[in-house]
């Protein structure tokens, strides 16, 4: 059986830079597939092609075979490959169960113009997606503050926000930009174990883009290293610890990046 | 929440009360039977605002429905004129023509955002204008003049409006036509607010990149919302033209884009029912202000500002501190 999402000789340019080049890698269903790589390495570019939030200037991303690069980025949601943001892009004045609730868009059964008119169908999902927000919400540990709006949430739960308002979609590959990132140790390893947990209980394969070392290798069955936009190194967090080439990356750039 | 639905059935009846039944019996008591037009007019101008409104509620400030209203009034005035149709069927055509065109101009220039929408809209206004007076069609400044009152309209012999020519008082007939029109229309986007595409509306209104991300469509929800908006508005301009039996190209003018616009920011952006009170808030705060004279206009300014500044959310927001009209 193929891979469930193939990136497949992807590069990105801008003007004169090129901030992806040939990067290919797959991801196998239902593991933790990290992208790491030092400041500047085009990982975030990348991240943004696959969820086809940019075009790329060539190659594809197949996600079971089908193209989900260079469309919309509703096209590859639909799919069933879903992004998250960092945690200022949230819905400011809705609620957390509001929010679960609107971002369970693409289960909706009936039209739009069926909500308007109240049909049956319409009726019966406004309840299902209130009752599977509930049952979400629990799930991610968010029941305290599911009537907190969220422009009122502290950060680490803005992030937690975030994965659930992805899953909400029910997506078969969620893609984590940056899930760690200015988190210390206790909120790392929770969230370390949240990301596991929606793999494990959720079945959704993922792939993150990340920072944090420790995290990364705790978090990943396997790791994708990016450096100047090309990919150096591909394995599980043992081969990657001991490559030469992804030491020389990290200890060539910034020290203190590596933390293991 | 019983008691908040009993609360608000009560609210709707004692509205619907005071427009269709108190109002007309103040009216004909007093003998000020001008107040038929002022108030029709704020009717069907809150329709309009109401449009203006919605593109709010997707994040879009538009600054161009005078253009629709425009188009509005004149397909209406050529259907009614030139093809001899009835105006109740041209009103209807009207406002989809209008949405027709939102939809041609829409697909360009949806994608931007703030200023840059705001700008484009405002031009609008002046390039439909302009528009009118090069077309033939339009009878250019010269504008279509003596538009018959809106005939008869019956369905299998049964006469569900008489003819305004025939009726001794056909301002009392436009003032409730533009009644019923309002409230069809607010109870219609109270219900689309409510409903999932006004949350679709609200998500992208404070994030467009993470609606995108959960799958929607943003670009169709755009296109509908301003096909919507411009309905609404092409449905305003066909009224006012009928009303004053005459359409030019400054019927509808930048100015008036610029106060449906503002009708919005008064009655206030987070309720439905905003447009429909900064409307007539605007329009009697206007007139009440003619006795100052050269000043009017200064102190009108003014004061808007000063309203602004106290209360950015709009008059709704003193007498509904916590609950916003979205909320469900």
């Amino acid at each position: 059986m193929s891979a469930l999402l193939q990136v497949q000789n992807v590069t990105k340019r801008f003007g004169g830079l090129t901030a992806n080049h040939d990067v290919s890698f797959d991801v196998q269903e239902n593991e933790i597939l990290s992208v790491i790589g030092p400041n500047g390495a085009g990982k975030s570019t990348l991240f943004k092609m696959i969820s086809s939030f940019l075009p790329t200037t060539s190659g594809q991303v197949l996600f079971k075979g089908w193209r989900i690069s260079n469309r919309k980025p509703h096209i590859a949601a639909r799919r069933g490959v879903v992004r998250t943001f960092q945690e200022t892009t949230i819905f400011k004045s809705m609620t957390v169960r509001e929010s679960v609730i609107v971002a369970q868009h693409l289960r909706s059964k009936a039209s739009l113009a069926g909500y308007f008119w109240g049909t049956r169908v319409a009726r019966s999902d406004v309840e299902r997606f209130g009752r599977y927000a509930d049952e979400l919400i629990d799930f991610l540990g968010m029941t305290a503050i599911a009537g907190e709006q969220a422009s009122n949430l502290p950060q680490g739960n803005l992030r937690a926000l975030g994965i659930a308002i992805g899953l909400a979609t029910d997506p078969e590959v969620l893609l984590l930009d940056e899930p760690f990132a200015g988190m210390n140790h206790d909120e790392t390893m929770r969230m370390v174990d949240l990301v596991r947990k929606v793999r494990d209980e959720r079945g959704v394969t993922v792939l993150l883009v990340e920072h944090d070392m420790p995290a990364v290798m705790k978090i990943s069955d396997r790791i994708v290293v990016l450096n100047f936009g090309e990919m150096i190194a591909e394995g599980t967090p043992q081969e990657i610890q001991n490559n030469e080439k992804v030491i020389e990356a990290y200890l060539g750039s910034a020290d203190d990046e590596i933390g293991i | 929440m019983t008691k908040f639905v009993a609360a608000r059935s009560g609210g709707v009846a004692l509205f619907l009360v005071t427009l269709f039944i108190a109002v007309p019996a103040l009216i004909s008591a007093s003998g000020r039977t001008d107040f038929y037009f002022t108030l029709t007019s704020v009717a069907i101008l809150s329709i309009a605002s109401a449009g203006v409104w919605l593109t709010f509620y997707i994040g879009r400030i538009n600054i161009g429905q005078g253009a629709f209203a425009l188009i509005g009034a004149y397909v209406s005035a050529i259907l009614v004129t030139k093809a001899g149709m009835s105006f109740w069927l041209s009103l209807p055509l009207a406002g989809l023509f209008a949405a027709l065109v939102a939809i041609l101009i829409g697909l360009p220039i949806l994608r931007l955002r703030g200023v840059y929408f705001a700008m484009i809209t405002l031009v609008l206004t002046q390039v439909v204008t302009l528009t009118a007076l090069a077309v033939p069609i339009t009878n250019g400044a010269k504008g279509i003049t003596s538009i018959p009152l809106p005939g008869e309209l019956s369905i299998f012999g049964l006469t569900l409006i008489p003819d305004f020519g025939s009726l001794d008082n056909s301002r009392l007939a436009f003032y409730y036509t533009a009644c019923l029109l309002m409230v069809l229309t607010f109870a219609g986007m109270y219900r689309l607010v409510n409903s999932r595409l006004g949350h679709l509306c609200r998500s992208m209104q404070q994030n467009e990149e993470l609606a995108s991300s959960i799958g929607v469509n943003i670009a169709y929800v755009r296109i509908i919302v301003f096909a919507i908006s411009s309905f609404l508005g092409g449905i305003a301009g066909a009224m006012f033209g009928s009303i004053a039996q005459s359409v030019y190209p400054s019927s509808f003018q930048v100015a008036d884009s610029v106060n449906f616009m503002l009708n919005c920011f008064l009655g206030g952006l987070g309720y439905v029912f905003g447009p429909m009170l900064g409307t007539l808030v605007l329009y009697f705060g206007w007139d009440l202000l003619f006795e100052l004279g050269q000043f009017q206009l200064l102190v009108y300014s003014g004061l808007l500002i000063l309203l602004m500044l106290v209360l950015p959310n709009g008059l709704l927001s003193l007498r509904l501190p916590q609950r916003k009209g979205t909320s469900e």
